[in-house]
């Protein structure tokens, strides 16, 4: 029988074939912890009393959600998971080294693993045609000590991207326009699944700007088929070995099909305080919204291209009074790529300012929270009431470049004017 | 179990059950508890009483996998979450910790209802209204891992998972 991308990556660590529908168990290759999910999965482990980890080479902790830390009680949590990484001899990703899934798509994630992570967004490891999902504490225990997690195969949704993006478009506006347009339960318990020109057209960081997206429509996961780019990616990154090629099938069954002409997209914004509320940037809701910080960076938009597609717009110019602009890098090596390149000074030259590589603001516990009133238009994942902070501020999500133009005119901003 | 009704709307996300700005706080999960569902309805986390029901619209739970939304939602004593959808996430972090999450047709439910849940017999009763909402099996590994009271609790007594 024919499989979708989901079936066939599930089928491969259920050891056996699996359709949508059923309930399998599953080898998982890899499992993940963060800061803020970690301490309980740590308690979870000893809990279980099953030994600290089943394969510590193929476990990780990431410091990432507070990077250095801010608050003693997590900074204590911190020495706990440094603890464990030591006693267990799994990997441990400290201070400074940038975003899990992020980290993990430059030095592990590759087509065919299965992967889970105590993190919603861990679903951005499909970009590489990983099966990568996000679970909690309590599961990723489970999956650390004995090395394997139940599931249900996924119904899948097969997403066709056509046509090219106009200038001042990225892949941010299509998953923005996709979840606008299912909503935000609207793959709930489903696989996403992305085929079509433009999606082929599409870079590794690209890519995972939509996968790590996917949990915001309620997807169980983003998959892409591994290509010429994939491999690119692994090549440049010194793991030109990690790649194999994966294809859904011919004639697998979708849930449903949703076909996106990409030449007819504008760039999108979500409006407070959900990701599906979504409006073209040029609609009259986008005129006069002042935007008092501009924020670059996140799992979602956290590689090179991302910083660079807001430079291009920032180059020579600079933020407006009133605006802060404030950027992330995603990882240490973007921020070394963001150095050597001269973005840094393109950056500092428009009034920016930089943080540590890691999570930064977008959770919500330090480096640019918001105000109260105050409005953030951010490359971010989610806006939900509360996310970057603060509970009385409105958070708008968009691409890096409309956070830049956003930010050189102190409202939100088509950067299409500045390209 | 019985207790009131807590209504809460559609899309409550993990944001506004477990504030990310209180993060520092998830090694300390009793003072964690005295902010749960703080910023969707501030008067829940002084007025709940134990065995008493949150009740939300549709797709409860969205957002990150912070297994700390409904551990605080079940420290507070709640006896259950009934929803007309829930986040997978959320959804699977309720049954790991031993907290019924059932799926039913919530609108019919008023705030401060008093509810009842038969998990056996797959009904949550509003005896205030005299009626019985009936919600859709779970998979067999899914009740029994509630039953067990958590996904801890399950594997030492399984020693693995059993599926069918």
């Amino acid at each position: 029988m024919p499989l979708t991308l989901a079936e066939k990556l599930i089928s491969m660590h259920a050891g056996r074939e699996v359709r949508a529908g059923e309930l399998t168990v599953v080898k998982v290759d890899f499992a993940y912890v963060q800061d803020w999910t970690g301490p309980l999965t740590v308690d979870k482990i000893a809990e279980l009393g099953a030994g600290l980890s089943s394969a510590p080479s193929h476990t990780a902790v990431f410091i990432d959600h507070a990077s250095p830390s801010s608050f003693r009680e997590v900074s204590s949590g911190h020495v706990k998971l440094r603890e464990y990484a030591r006693s267990s001899g799994c990997l441990l990703h400290d201070v400074g080294e940038g975003v899990s899934h992020l980290v993990l798509g430059e030095k592990i994630t590759a087509p065919g693993m299965l992967m889970v992570g105590a993190d919603s967004h861990t679903c951005q490891g499909g970009a590489l045609g990983a099966f990568a999902t996000g679970m909690g504490s309590t599961d990723i225990a489970v999956a650390i000590a004995t090395g394997e997690t139940w599931m249900l195969v996924p119904e899948a949704i097969r997403v066709e991207v056509t046509g090219r993006l106009k200038p001042g478009v990225y892949s941010k506006d299509i998953i923005l326009y996709l979840i606008g347009l299912i909503g935000s339960d609207g793959a709930t318990y489903q696989s996403l699944e992305f085929f079509g020109e433009t999606i082929e057209s599409l870079s590794i960081p690209g890519r995972t700007t939509i996968s790590s997206m996917a949990v915001e429509a309620g997807g169980k996961c983003g998959l892409f088929e591994p290509d010429g780019h994939t491999l690119e990616w692994l090549r440049e990154n010194g793991r030109e070995g990690d790649y194999r090629e994966i294809k859904a099938d011919r004639g697998a069954h979708y849930a449903r099909v949703i076909k996106i002409d990409a030449a007819s997209l504008e760039p999108m914004v979500s409006f407070p305080h959900m990701v599906d509320n979504t409006r073209p940037v040029s609609h009259p809701d986008c005129r006069n919204v002042p935007v008092h910080q501009a924020y670059l960076g996140s799992t979602t938009n956290g590689y090179f291209e991302d910083f660079e597609a807001a430079a291009k717009v920032l180059k020579g110019r600079h933020a407006a009074p009133g605006a802060r602009l404030v950027i992330t890098p995603g990882t240490k090596s973007v921020y070394r790529k963001m150095m050597s390149s001269g973005l840094m000074d393109v950056f500092l030259d428009a009034g920016g300012v930089i943080n540590s590589p890691g999570c930064g603001a977008c959770p919500g516990s330090h480096e640019g929270i918001l105000g109260d009133g105050e409005n953030c238009v951010a490359s971010i994942n989610r806006n939900f009431k509360g996310r970057m902070g603060n509970p009385r501020a409105f958070v708008y999500l968009a691409s890096p470049a409309t956070v830049a133009a956003s930010a050189i005119e102190g409202k939100l901003a088509d950067p299409r004017r500045y390209l | 179990m019985s207790g009131k009704a807590w209504k809460f709307g559609d899309n409550i996300s993990t944001d506004l059950i477990a504030a990310g700005r209180y993060a520092h706080l998830r090694t300390n999960l009793p003072e964690l508890a005295k902010h749960v569902l703080e910023d969707a309805r501030d008067e829940f986390r002084t007025g709940v009483k134990q065995g008493d029901f949150v009740v939300g619209g549709r797709n409860f739970g969205l957002g990150s996998s912070r297994e700390h939304a409904p551990t605080i939602i079940k420290m507070a004593g709640t006896s259950c979450v009934a929803a007309k959808s829930f986040a997978r996430i959320f959804f699977r972090n309720c049954i790991n910790i031993g907290l019924p999450a059932v799926r039913v047709d919530t609108d019919r439910i008023d705030d401060g209802d008093e509810l009842e849940l038969d998990l056996a017999a797959g009904v949550l009763r509003d005896r205030t209204k005299g009626m019985e909402l009936s919600f859709p099996p779970m998979p067999k590994v899914m009740t029994d891992i509630l039953s067990a009271g958590g996904l801890v609790p399950y594997l030492k007594k399984n020693k693995g998972f059993k599926l069918a």
